[in-house]
């Protein structure tokens, strides 16, 4: 059985002192179902999650207590794509019809403070201040313009290039377009990685209503079919976060893993992709994810993104929506954005945003600590 | 009366006239993994011996951290007083790539592929006295090595 989105919800991403984490969660559930024009009572399972605003099992004081199953998931920046494989799953064995996909956060300013015992780690990793995303993201860049020749002036464009969607985008939060020049030369956070090429923790939520294909068309004029879903943890040897020694020999992570599976289940190729939103958690993120997904050789990147490609009227249109970078990082429900954003781009509802030429297939992949990554693909 | 003390048990050999860095070695598949672990997480195996690490080896990549972290970062600084510092990953030959704080923090000085030693310093300083020992990367003095 075959698994279809007919309604999709967001409440807009950045700050919201009126809302708590969870508020925005029900209104994103609220946003969905008018979408799917149904009601909650009709929802009959539930999968949602978020990192810092309690368990989305508590939307049913929200919505309404139905007795519905509601599991919370949490799974990193993966939640919302963990949530959604499950949803996936639970329609594809044919246990249930018609189901919520949810995800919300509300996150303090600043860096995210891991915990090294969540992670099986000894305090002193904390202590001596190694227990940071942002080295992470920032060593994996570093190595990685070594060995492939990517620029800090590709770095400083990615960024541009976010900052310019987010401005087209009227739920993203940062709405200001930035030169690739004030990226160049804000402040460095970690090298090569300056404030400005870094995505912000920030609040919002995104909520999802899906059915069995074959139902599809009871609740919208123009689902858009999951024709993949996967999950993928790291294998030994991967370049992941939070790790206090590596492998002599790399593997390839969890994210080339998760996108081979992905295209294989839904019978497609890189090249038959019309819209890719990739985990930009950092500049540097965007440019290793296009490889890293199949859409790109190692270092082909730098004449790629010089030449336009990744823009909305590009060849090859990548985080159409702003991306993290654009709309910040609200972990329950990152990933859900991604999919809400290439649902829109699907039906055709991107307003100034929208990628031209009737996109078809549409592709999304998150990644998170410590090294897991989900990828969908979707069809219109 | 005031001590060194590792910042963690098992980390390191301390004390000791000639520390090194702690790793585990599987017996069945070989790999070696730092810190210490009880299985291996190539193959599963519970067979692994504890060993001491190279103390040399060369940069494989880096950054430098500008900002202070939040708790669980404990160190002696306050905002005013903090200093920014290099972290990288040091490729120990034969063994594994350990992370690691560079006492190298000007982004001029550090380049990819650098040589490099595993050296024990004093960390901070508790308020009892103690002070609090842990291993940083040192970059090989280049005279040293030319002689």
């Amino acid at each position: 059985m075959d698994v279809a989105i007919v309604g999709i919800g967001i409440h807009p991403f950045g700050r919201t002192p009126s809302r708590s984490g969870l508020q925005q969660g029900a209104y994103a559930a609220r946003e969905a179902l008018k979408d799917a024009g149904i009601e909650w009572a009709d929802i009959q399972f539930a999968f949602g999650g978020s990192a810092s605003s309690g368990n989305a099992d508590a939307l049913g004081n929200e919505l309404g207590l139905t007795g519905l199953p509601f599991i919370n998931v949490a799974n990193g920046c993966a939640t919302g794509g963990s949530s959604l494989m499950s949803a996936y799953a639970a329609i594809k064995s044919g246990e249930h019809d018609l189901g919520m996909v949810v995800g919300f956060d509300k996150h303090a300013r600043g860096a995210f403070n891991a915990n090294p015992a969540d992670l099986g780690l000894g305090n002193w990793y904390g202590e001596v201040g190694l227990m940071l995303t942002t080295q992470f993201f920032a060593m994996k860049i570093q190595k990685y313009m070594h060995d492939y020749g990517i620029s800090n002036e590709t770095l400083a464009l990615v960024a541009e290039k976010a900052f310019t969607n987010g401005a087209l985008n009227p739920n993203a939060w940062r709405r200001e377009p930035v030169s690739a020049e004030q990226v160049a030369e804000s402040m460095m956070v970690n090298d090569p990685l300056t404030k400005f090429m870094f995505c912000a923790p920030g609040e919002g939520g995104v909520a999802l209503v899906v059915c069995r294909a074959d139902k599809a068309k009871q609740y919208c004029e123009r689902p858009v079919y999951l024709k993949s879903a996967v999950l993928k943890s790291r294998r030994y040897g991967s370049f992941e976060v939070f790790a206090p020694s590596q492998a002599l020999q790399q593997v390839d992570g969890p994210t080339v893993d998760a996108s081979r599976a992905a295209f294989e289940m839904a019978g497609v190729g890189p090249k038959d992709i019309d819209v890719a939103q990739l985990q930009d958690t950092e500049s540097g993120a965007e440019i290793m994810h296009m490889a890293e997904n199949g859409f790109c050789e190692h270092g082909e990147q730098e004449q790629l993104i010089a030449s336009g490609a990744t823009r909305i009227g590009g060849s090859f249109p990548v985080n159409t929506d702003g991306g993290c970078l654009a709309n910040g990082e609200p972990i329950g429900a990152s990933g859900l954005r991604q999919v809400y954003e290439n649902v829109l781009q699907l039906r055709g509802q991107a307003g100034e945003h929208q990628v031209p030429g009737d996109p078809k297939l549409g592709y999304t992949h998150v990644y998170g600590a410590p090294g897991i990554s989900a990828v969908t693909i979707l069809q219109r | 009366m005031s001590q060194q003390v590792p910042i963690a048990e098992g980390l390191f050999t301390w004390p000791s006239p000639n520390p090194a860095l702690l790793g585990s070695r599987c017996q069945q598949c070989g790999i070696a993994t730092f810190p210490a672990a009880q299985s291996c997480m190539a193959c599963s195996s519970q067979d692994v011996v504890v060993e001491e690490l190279p103390s040399r080896g060369t940069l494989w990549t880096w950054t430098v951290q500008q900002f202070m972290p939040k708790s669980p970062y404990h160190s002696n600084e306050s905002p005013e007083t903090f200093k920014p510092y290099g972290v990288g990953y040091l490729e120990l030959p034969g063994g594994v790539r350990v992370e690691g704080r560079l006492t190298e923090s000007d982004p001029e000085k550090i380049t990819i592929g650098m040589e490099m030693d595993v050296v024990f310093d004093t960390w901070r300083t508790e308020d009892n006295g103690d002070e609090v020992i842990s291993f940083f990367f040192k970059p090989v003095d280049v005279n040293e090595t030319g002689a």
